[in-house]
């Protein structure tokens, strides 16, 4: 199986059309990917699907980088 | 003020019997039809299992896949239709025209489809799972805010919705925007795709479709005697509307002259027309007032002919009413019988049919009607495409609520 990274880079690049080669680590997904606020949302839900996971919402908003959305998954999973 | 003159130069159509205009015209004046069996969902439990859907139709030469999933199907077939109406109409939009330009598209009912997925959404999983694009996914003037966007056109952006008058309507209106000054230029239309479990039913259960079956293709047969209701289509058309002088000036394509519209209502039954066709009547004759051109003067006229019992008398007898003797010598087809009813689409299509008659001079035919009704006694193009002189063409709309369109198109000379 994938790891993590791997798992929520390819959600990321799937989710904001983007490559996943383009998807850095450090990227923010309104400044870097050219997401707007709808599409962040969506991407959390489907980052909820894929890790069987429910963010709330004050958690979810905190969620602005892939780097961040890796660590949550992370902290949260294990 | 004298009114400013308005003509199309653009058009685009995804329709049953075509993804292109091309495609969809030289299949209408083959005569085919696009009618088969239902096949998006399971319908064993409804009374109609026959629809005039969209084939092959790929969204992904329209939009990128990250867009595409989040609109409901009428979307797609609009933005489709609108792109090809642009590329068609070569409209230069620069950041002073664009100003003056503006949306006028509508459906009759909008993202039902993506709407009865969602409430299946909240039922199963709850509703944070609902996406953000529910709303705007489903909304019906999402088609002209997405070309809108896209194109940057920064004039008026409305979506007038009248149930099958939609299309109609929203050309129309767009029309006198531009002869009023609002605007220079518009992008209108309309889309459908309520072939969907609840669509399809509400239909059903209004009695009002054809449940021929067994034969798809000879379900649609307006004033036929063996008519039995319309038949449900899916698709939707486009059209660049311009100010005259200006489209000339840039040396523009123009098909045809949009030179009359006429509004009015039954005011007597939601879903039946008087027998008399009294609304009808009154819709076309005020669009020729609009261009004032005579009743005589009709050449062609695409009917609302939707295959019902009531409605395709009365139309008839609208038409023979205001033409008088004159109406012996009219070409009235419905091109319903063959792509069946596109409802807040149908307008917009059967306008573009009504353009294409003007610079093909034909009329396409009606096809399956083999028995004339009763009370039907005009030239209704039977079967094949009639080739004739054809200086004007109406349009015509009629829906629920009793609303009624007409369009006067008019070759330039």
């Amino acid at each position: 199986m994938s790891s993590i990274e791997e798992r929520v880079k390819k959600i990321v690049a799937e989710q904001l059309g983007v490559k996943e080669d383009d998807v850095q680590e450090s990227a923010s997904f309104v400044e870097d990917l050219g997401a707007d606020s709808l599409d962040t949302v969506e991407l959390v839900m489907a980052l909820e699907e894929e890790f069987e996971t429910e963010i709330p919402d004050e958690e979810a908003e905190k969620i602005t980088t892939v780097k961040l959305a890796i660590d949550y998954i992370k902290e949260n999973l294990q | 003020m004298s009114k400013r003159r308005v003509v199309v130069t653009g058009l685009g159509m995804v329709s049953p019997l075509g993804n292109t205009v091309a495609e969809t015209w030289k299949n209408i004046l083959d005569g085919r039809s696009g009618v088969g069996a239902i096949t998006g969902f399971d319908v064993s439990q409804f009374s109609t299992r026959i629809g005039a859907s969209i084939k092959n139709f790929s969204v992904a030469d329209y939009m990128a896949a990250k867009e595409a999933k989040r609109f409901d199907p009428f979307i797609h077939y609009g933005v489709a239709a609108a792109e090809q109406a642009l590329a068609d109409a070569k409209l230069d939009i620069t950041d002073e025209s664009a100003p003056r330009i503006g949306t006028a598209i509508g459906s009759g009912i909008g993202g039902i489809g993506l709407i009865e997925q969602s409430r299946m959404t909240i039922e199963g999983s709850g509703p944070r799972k609902l996406s953000p694009f529910t709303v705007p996914g489903a909304i019906i003037n999402m088609i002209a805010g997405v070309l809108a966007i896209r194109h940057n056109l920064q004039g008026p952006s409305i979506a007038i919705t009248t149930a099958c008058t939609t299309g109609t309507h929203n050309i129309g209106m767009a029309a006198r925007m531009i002869a009023y000054g609002d605007a220079d230029a518009m992008l209108v239309g309309g889309a459908e795709m309520a072939t969907t479990p609840v669509g399809l039913g509400g239909f059903c259960a209004a009695r009002a479709m054809s449940t021929r079956n067994d034969d798809p293709e000879a379900a649609s047969r307006p004033w036929d005697r063996g008519r039995d209701g319309f038949v449900l289509g899916d698709g939707a058309g486009m059209m660049v509307l311009e100010e005259m002088e200006s489209a000339k000036a840039r040396g523009a394509n123009i098909y045809a002259e949009l030179c009359g519209f006429g509004m009015s209502c039954d005011a007597f039954h939601m879903t039946s027309p008087p027998e008399d066709g009294r609304g009808a009547r009154a819709a076309m004759q005020a669009a020729l007032s609009d261009a004032a051109v005579n009743a005589e003067a009709l050449d062609y006229i695409n009917a609302h002919g939707t295959s019902t019992v009531a409605g395709d008398v009365a139309e008839s007898r609208a038409i023979s009413e205001l033409m008088g003797t004159a109406a012996a010598k009219v070409a009235v087809s419905s091109t319903k019988s063959m792509i069946g009813h596109l409802l807040g689409a149908a307008g917009a299509v059967e306008a573009i049919f009504s353009v294409l008659s003007i610079r093909d001079q034909v009329a396409p035919p009606t096809i399956n009607l083999d028995d004339p009704d009763d009370g039907c006694n005009l030239n209704y193009v039977p079967h094949q495409a009639q080739a004739r002189k054809i200086v004007y063409a109406m349009s015509n709309s009629f829906g629920f609520g009793g609303t009624n369109g007409s369009l006067l198109f008019g070759r330039l000379s």
